[in-house]
């Protein structure tokens, strides 16, 4: 059974007083997904990938269709449930947190959406062994503020998060994008090893088709909020069917192949 | 140093960053020598001096930034023993242009395009120029560059990002540079932009309107597509440099090495098995950079002598590549 159905989605935007503009974001988007499982949403700006996103978080509320999860539509759900069993990480990690607050407050927060009761030692530990798990040595990083770390240091930071909160799902919004090139193979090894150690589906939200690739096992092309192609990755970016899934993958410099440039 | 062949020597160069927060030392020597008809990706990781090696090479540096010591020759002019005048019309227009990051949001937001262009007209050659030979003059050369003569009659707000980003390309090179300094003219753009971009660069190097490029980007995958040389820019020192393909088939510097081996690119033939690493740690602080290579504190291979000594620009004679290790020379 799937554990996440998303069927029909639509979202339309509108705006102006006097006379109405609407712009359909998503249309009519289906697909669903099984129990860890990796997928990637891919699209150029303006293709409804941030749009879905936030659908999936409850953050906006589509204009039709449905969101299941576990046999149950998302917006039954009561939040706390619902964010104890879906977690998000986002593209900018420092406007992801309270500044205000030393860092220490994101995990210990993050361990009040867990059931048990715990002792502070047991946090203690298991906030440690999270952080190990990322690869951030705890002592040089808690008790520090938001702005004393690096943006790579911090996205892997917010995986620790994920890891103490246990949640199904992880909605992985260009989560690399703000990151230096060559941090972004660790973050996204990281998120591998989530899938493979604790059975996390991940929904992995990207412009970058080389990312997608490397990481995902099935793929959504979306344009203008249609979905376009899908499928296993291999499939849909060696052999695309779809014109425009053609047309996107031509434009992706690659550095084991070169463009015709004269053509 | 005057040379026919070289459209762009640098020696020593040093450049850094002052003010009340200490001094940052972020060009720090460099040394260089671009053929004429090159196209030279300047790559690394953030903070390591590629768009401030790009801000000095034109001459004007913003405030905080600061000409240190060494000499640039653009076409054998001596850029910081140009008078000013002379560099801001007769270098800074035929000779160099420069295109910096983020530049597509530089045209004036209330004027349209040939407005724009006329003020950058008058501050460059001091003349006031008619509007009907403007509108030709600039109208012939967007469309020498492959795009719309109409393109200069519209706003910034009626244009793409990418087309934004064309269009500050086109006006840069009005008086047909014989350098081109582009600082991450692709970043923030849509693939497909992103590819229109390039080519646009490609043709205006093909039919003449500029003869070399300095290509500055953190995106290996794309400057890989129209460069033919490579440099490699880390803690302010210039660690390598070569043949494109070489440098990324056969990396000789520890650090380009790993840094070749962390780039997620796309391979239309389907997906790697291997996984890819990042770089462990992070670049040091150019406030106080190490002592000796400044690579050694995430060096897998340092050595004693790493820890004390700089290394020099080691010439790999027949590789026509150049190697700031301690690997590449003496005692090995």
């Amino acid at each position: 059974m799937s554990l996440f159905e998303i069927k029909n989605l639509s979202k339309t935007y509108s705006s102006g007083i006097i006379s109405r503009v609407n712009t359909n974001a998503v249309k009519n988007v289906s697909f669903e997904l099984k129990e860890g499982q990796l997928i990637a949403l891919v699209g150029e700006s303006g293709s409804g990938k941030s749009t879905i996103a936030k659908m999936l978080l409850k953050l906006e509320k589509p204009s039709s269709g449905e969101i299941v999860l576990n046999g149950q539509s998302i917006f039954d759900y009561d939040a706390k449930d619902y964010y104890k069993q879906v977690q998000v990480i986002f593209q900018d990690p420092y406007s992801s947190i309270n500044y205000f607050y030393k860092i220490d407050r994101v995990l210990e927060q993050a361990l009040k959406l867990r059931n048990a009761e715990l002792t502070t030692d047991e946090k203690e530990k298991l906030i440690k062994e999270a952080l190990s798990k990322v690869g951030i040595d705890a002592d040089e990083i808690l008790g520090r503020y938001p702005h004393q770390l690096s943006g790579g240091q911090l996205q892997r930071f917010l995986i620790a998060r994920i890891l103490l909160i246990k949640p199904k799902i992880v909605i992985a919004d260009e989560i690399t994008s703000m990151i230096d090139a060559s941090s972004r193979a660790g973050i996204l090894n990281l998120l591998l090893d989530l899938r493979d150690n604790e059975g996390l589906t991940v929904v992995f939200i990207t412009h970058d088709i080389g990312q997608a690739q490397y990481i995902a096992d099935d793929i959504i092309v979306l344009k203008e909020g249609d979905l376009v192609e899908s499928g296993k990755v291999n499939d849909v970016l060696t052999n695309p069917q779809h014109q425009y899934t053609k047309e996107l993958l031509s434009c992706v410099p690659s550095l084991y192949t070169k463009w015709d440039l004269e053509n | 140093m005057q040379n026919e062949e070289l459209i762009l020597q640098i020696k020593d160069l040093k450049g850094y960053y002052k003010g009340s927060f200490g001094t940052v030392y972020s060009v720090d020597g460099v040394t260089l020598n671009v053929n004429k008809g090159d196209i030279v990706a300047i790559a690394g990781e953030s903070g390591c001096g590629k768009s401030t090696l790009a801000e000095l090479i034109t001459g004007t540096p913003k405030p905080l930034l600061h000409y240190q010591s060494g000499d640039i020759l653009i076409d054998n002019f001596n850029i910081y023993k140009t008078p000013s005048d002379i560099l801001r019309k007769d270098v800074k227009t035929k000779i160099v242009s420069y295109v910096p990051q983020a530049s597509l949001d530089s045209l004036n937001p209330v004027l349209k395009i040939i407005d724009f262009i006329s003020d950058v007209v008058k501050e460059r050659t001091g003349e006031k120029v008619a509007k009907t030979e403007l509108v030709k003059f600039a109208g012939d050369h967007f469309e020498r560059v492959g795009l719309n003569r109409d393109v200069i009659q519209k706003y910034p707000h009626e244009l793409s990002g990418g087309m934004k980003q064309r269009s500050v390309i086109a006006i840069s090179t009005m008086w047909n540079p014989k350098l081109l300094i582009v600082d991450e003219p692709t970043s923030a753009l849509d693939v497909s932009s992103q590819k229109k971009i390039i080519k646009m660069l490609y043709e205006m190097k093909r039919d003449g309107i500029i003869e070399s490029i300095l290509f500055v980007s953190h995106d290996v995958s794309s400057l890989s597509q129209i460069c033919n040389k490579m440099i490699i820019m880390y803690a302010g020192h210039l660690q390598e440099y070569g043949n494109m393909d070489d440098m990324v088939k056969k990396p000789l510097h520890p650090y380009t090495n790993l840094l070749m081996n962390s780039i997620v690119s796309f391979d239309p033939n389907g997906k790697h098995k291997e996984k890819l690493e990042s770089i462990s740690g992070s670049p040091p602080s150019l406030k106080s950079p190490p002592n000796g290579c400044r690579f050694n504190p995430r060096c897998p291979k340092v050595k004693d002598i790493c820890l004390e000594k700089e290394p020099p620009l080691f010439e790999i004679n027949d590789e026509n590549r150049f190697v700031k290790c301690w690997l590449y020379g003496e005692g090995n």
